[in-house]
C-alpha cells in the first residue's frame, strides 16, 4: 500500500488524485479477510436498498393522490406537517445504519498529501451515500407530481431545494453526532416525547413546524437558508477533522485511571469465573462493548412501537412475538453474535493457552442469559399494555434463553470479523455496536418464533401460540451441551482461518 | 524436548519454511537468527499451532503439536502484542494468565515480585491499562506473563526489540537463569547478534526458510555470524 502511494506521489507530486483513495478503498474491500461474508452482505444490502428505493418511488408518485383521496386535504400541507418527524427519523436511521467514512489516518499523516484532501475525500464520500440518494426517489417524483397538479414550478423547486438542504444538514450532523452518544440519545428522547405529546394531543409540534416548511414553498428563495446551513455544517465538519488530524489532538485517547479489579464474588462460578471476570472487564472498559449495553436498554422500549399501536403495520398478532424477542434480546443480538470476535485482538494468546473451550463458551452463554433475564424483568412494565404484551415479553425471553442464545453463539463461530476494541483512537472509527450486519444476522432468529406463534395462534388461539413458543424455548435448553460440543468443534476446525482473519484489523 | 521433522510451510507456490530435522534438547537456550522473511516467526507460529504445517510435524515433549493440545500446559510464549489483553491492567493480565495456567493469586504475586527490577517501577501499580503502556513496557509485561506457571518451554519472538538498554541487560540475565538453573528450554529469535550470542548456547541461522548454520556458541561465534550476515564469509 505504501509502495503504491509513494510511487504515484512521485510521478505526480502535486496532484494526489481522488482515484488513489478510491483504489485504496477498493483494495481494502476486496482483500479483506471477511471478503466473502462482506460480499454476501453487500448483495443482501443491495436487495434491501432496491426495495427501499421502490417504496420511496411508489410513495413519491402516489403520496399526492393517496392523501388527496383519503384525507381530503392539501397534500403539500399534510406532507409539510410530518416533515419534521421525517427529518428527525432520517437522522436516527443514519445514526444506526449509515457508515462513517473510516480512514485510518496514521499511514496517511506523513505522506505528501494535503490533509485537507483526505478530510474532503472522507466527507465527500458521505455525500454520495445511499442515505442521501434514497430521499431523491421520494422528493423528485413528489415534486414532479406537484408541478403536474398545478403547483407553481418556481415555488416547488424552492421547496424541494430547501428539503434537500435539510437532508444534507442531517448528513453532516450525523458525521458529528456519530461520536457523541449523549447528543444522539437526546435526539431520540425528544422525538419519542414529541410524538407522544402529539399523539395524546397535549402539545403538537407540527403546528409550529408545518408553517416553516410551508414557508419554503410560499417563499422559494428561503431555500438559501437550509442550503447555507448545510454548507456551514460541511465547513464545520471539515475544520473539526482538519484540526484534529493529528494523532495526539482530538483523536488522542484519554488515559483513564485504571483500577485493578478482582471480582472475587464471581469465584463461585468455579473455573468459568476466569472468563466471566474477563468478559465483564471487556464490556466495562471498551467503548464499542459499552454501546452494546446501551443498545439493550434502548431495545427494552422497542416494544412500545408495537403495543401502543403507534405503528399500524405492527398491529398483527405475530408482531407481538417479534417485539418480545427484540425487547429481551438486545444484548443477545448485539453482543452474542460477535462471540468470539470480541476476543479477536488477542486470539493468538487464547489459542496458545490451555483453554477449556467449554468454559469459555459457557461464560459467554451465562453473560447472555443473565442479560436476557434482567431485560425480561425490566420489561415488566409491558404488563400495563395488557397480558398479551407481557406474555409476549416473557415467552420472548424464554425463547431467547433456550434457543437464540445457542444459535447466536453457533453463528458467531463463523463470523470472522475482527472487532477493534480500541476504535475510538481513529478519526472516524466504527464504534457502533448495532449496524446493518447485526440486523441481517438477527432476522432469521426472529422469523422462527413468529412462525411458531402463528401456527399456535391459528390452530387454537393466542394462549396456545405463546405456549408453543415457550415450549420450544424450554426444549432448546436440553440441547445446551450438544450445541456447546458443536461450537467447540467449529472453534477447533476453524481455528487457523479465524486466526488469519483476525490478523486484519480493518 | 522439541523435535522438528520434514517441516515445511508453503503459501501458494512460495515456500517460506523448510526444516528437515531439528532437535532442541531440554534445558537448552536456543537462538534463532535470520533476516526478515527468513522464517523465524513462521517457525514459532508453527510451534504454537497458530498456523498449519504444509508437510512434516513438530513434536513438543513427544506431543504432536498440530494434532493434540497437550503441549499447552507446559509451553508458553510471547510473540507480539496480540498476546496481550489491552483492556486489562498488567496485574489483572498476570492473574488471568495465572488462572489459565493453574496458579493462584499468591503464586503469581510471588513470581512477579522477583521481576521488580525488570519492571523498573513502570508496570505494577501504574493505574494504566496495558493498551496505554508504551511498546517497551507492554513487552516487559508480555515476557513476564510468559514465565507464569513454571512452563518447561518458553518461546520469545524478538524479546530484545523495543526494550531500553537496562532492561535488555536484565532480560539476558533472566533468560540465562531460566535455562542454566531451572532447566527450561528457551527459544529466542533476534536480529541482534550480540544479544543472542551472549544468551544462547546454540544458534541456528535461517535463510529463506532453511537452516544454513547450526552453531554451538563460543568466543568465535559472534565473528562468524557477523561475517555470515555481511556476506564476506571465508570458509
Amino acid at each position: 500500500m505504501f509502495h503504491i502511494l509513494r510511487k504515484t506521489v512521485k510521478t505526480q507530486p502535486s496532484n494526489m488524485r481522488l482515484k488513489h483513495f478510491f483504489s485504496l478503498e477498493w483494495k481494502s474491500f476486496f482483500r479483506s479477510a471477511s471478503f466473502k461474508m462482506n460480499l454476501a452482505l453487500k448483495i443482501i444490502m443491495l436487495i434491501f436498498a432496491f426495495i427501499m428505493i421502490l417504496y420511496f418511488l411508489g410513495l413519491g408518485v402516489g403520496a399526492f393522490y393517496l392523501i388527496e383521496k383519503h384525507l381530503d386535504a392539501d397534500p403539500l400541507e399534510v406532507v409539510n406537517r410530518f416533515l419534521i418527524f421525517y427529518v428527525f427519523i432520517d437522522l436516527v436511521f443514519r445514526y444506526f445504519l449509515q457508515n462513517m467514512p473510516i480512514i485510518n489516518i496514521k499511514p496517511l499523516l506523513y505522506l505528501p498529501i494535503k490533509k485537507g484532501k483526505v478530510v474532503n475525500f472522507a466527507l465527500n464520500k458521505t455525500i454520495i451515500s445511499f442515505f442521501n440518494c434514497v430521499h431523491a426517489f421520494f422528493f423528485i417524483p413528489f415534486s414532479i407530481v406537484l408541478v403536474v397538479e398545478g403547483y407553481s414550478i418556481v415555488n416547488v423547486i424552492g421547496w424541494h431545494l430547501a428539503i434537500m438542504g435539510l437532508i444534507f444538514c442531517n448528513n453532516f450532523i450525523n458525521v458529528f453526532v456519530n461520536n457523541k452518544d449523549v447528543v444522539f440519545y437526546g435526539i431520540i428522547g425528544s422525538i419519542i416525547t414529541l410524538i407522544g405529546l402529539a399523539y395524546y394531543d397535549i402539545f403538537d409540534i407540527t403546528v409550529y413546524t408545518a408553517p416553516v416548511f410551508q414557508a419554503f414553498y410560499n417563499l422559494p428563495y428561503l431555500a438559501i437558508i437550509t442550503i447555507a446551513l448545510a454548507i456551514v455544517l460541511y465547513k464545520t465538519a471539515f475544520t473539526y477533522f482538519r484540526n484534529n488530524f493529528y494523532l495526539d489532538a482530538g483523536l488522542a485517547k484519554k488515559n483513564v485511571v485504571a483500577q485493578t479489579e478482582d471480582f472475587t464474588w464471581l469465584n463461585r462460578f468455579g473455573s468459568m469465573s476466569t472468563f466471566l471476570k474477563n468478559d465483564i472487564k471487556l464490556i466495562k472498559r471498551n467503548k464499542r462493548s459499552k454501546t452494546t449495553l446501551m443498545m439493550s436498554v434502548i431495545f427494552l422500549f422497542y416494544g412500545l412501537l408495537f403495543f401502543t399501536g403507534a405503528v399500524e403495520a405492527y398491529d398483527g398478532p405475530f408482531w407481538r412475538v417479534f417485539a418480545g424477542i427484540f425487547v429481551t434480546g438486545g444484548f443477545l443480538f448485539s453482543f452474542g453474535q460477535f462471540v468470539p470476535s470480541w476476543d479477536s485482538a488477542y486470539y493468538p494468546l487464547m489459542m496458545s493457552q490451555n483453554i477449556k473451550y467449554k468454559e469459555y463458551i459457557s461464560s459467554k452463554w451465562y453473560l447472555i442469559v443473565i442479560a436476557t433475564i434482567v431485560s425480561t424483568i425490566l420489561s415488566s412494565f409491558y404488563l400495563y399494555f395488557g397480558w398479551q404484551a407481557y406474555a409476549a415479553v416473557i415467552v420472548g425471553g424464554i425463547y431467547n434463553v433456550g434457543v437464540n442464545a445457542h444459535i447466536v453463539l453457533w453463528g458467531g463461530a463463523y463470523i470472522k470479523t475482527p472487532i477493534d476494541l480500541t476504535s475510538n483512537k481513529k478519526a472516524f472509527g466504527d464504534k457502533k455496536a448495532f449496524n446493518i450486519k447485526t440486523l441481517l444476522l438477527t432476522i432469521p432468529k426472529i422469523v422462527l418464533p413468529m412462525i411458531l406463534y402463528a401456527i399456535g395462534h391459528f390452530a387454537v388461539g393466542e394462549l396456545f401460540g405463546f405456549a408453543l413458543v415457550a415450549i420450544v424455548g424450554l426444549a432448546g435448553l436440553l440441547f445446551r451441551n450438544k450445541v456447546f460440543d458443536i461450537i467447540e468443534k467449529i472453534y477447533k476446525s476453524e481455528k487457523y482461518k479465524t486466526l488469519k482473519a483476525y490478523k486484519q484489523t480493518n | 524436548m522439541i523435535t522438528t521433522a520434514n517441516l515445511s510451510k508453503t503459501y501458494g507456490d512460495k515456500q517460506v519454511l523448510n526444516i528437515e530435522h531439528l532437535e532442541i534438547p531440554k534445558g537448552q537456550s536456543f537462538g534463532l537468527v535470520g533476516n526478515n522473511g527468513a522464517g523465524k516467526t513462521t517457525y514459532f507460529s508453527l510451534l504454537l499451532d497458530l498456523i498449519q504445517p504444509t508437510t512434516g510435524h513438530i513434536k513438543n515433549n513427544n506431543v504432536l503439536v498440530h494434532e493434540s493440545e497437550d503441549w499447552k500446559p507446559f509451553t508458553s510464549a510471547f510473540i507480539d502484542e496480540t498476546f496481550l489483553i489491552g483492556y486489562l491492567t498488567p496485574e489483572e493480565y498476570f492473574y488471568f494468565i495465572g488462572e489459565l495456567r493453574g496458579q493462584n493469586k499468591a503464586d503469581v504475586d510471588s513470581l512477579i515480585a522477583q521481576f521488580e527490577d525488570f519492571f523498573h517501577g513502570e508496570i505494577l501499580g501504574q493505574k494504566k491499562y496495558l493498551r496505554d503502556l508504551s511498546k517497551g513496557n507492554q513487552k516487559k509485561a508480555g515476557i513476564v506473563a510468559a514465565l507464569i506457571g513454571n512452563p518447561e518451554v518458553i518461546i520469545l519472538d524478538e524479546p530484545f526489540a523495543n526494550l531500553d538498554p537496562t532492561t535488555q541487560i536484565r532480560l539476558k540475565g533472566i533468560i540465562k537463569n531460566l535455562a542454566e538453573k531451572q532447566g527450561v528450554t528457551v527459544l529466542v529469535s533476534s536480529h541482534d547478534l550480540m544479544h543472542v550470542t551472549e544468551v544462547c548456547e546454540r544458534i541456528v541461522v535461517l535463510e529463506k526458510g532453511a537452516v544454513v548454520k547450526d552453531l554451538a556458541t563460543n568466543e568465535a561465534t559472534l565473528k562468524e555470524l557477523e561475517a555470515h550476515f555481511s556476506g564476506s564469509e571465508v570458509i
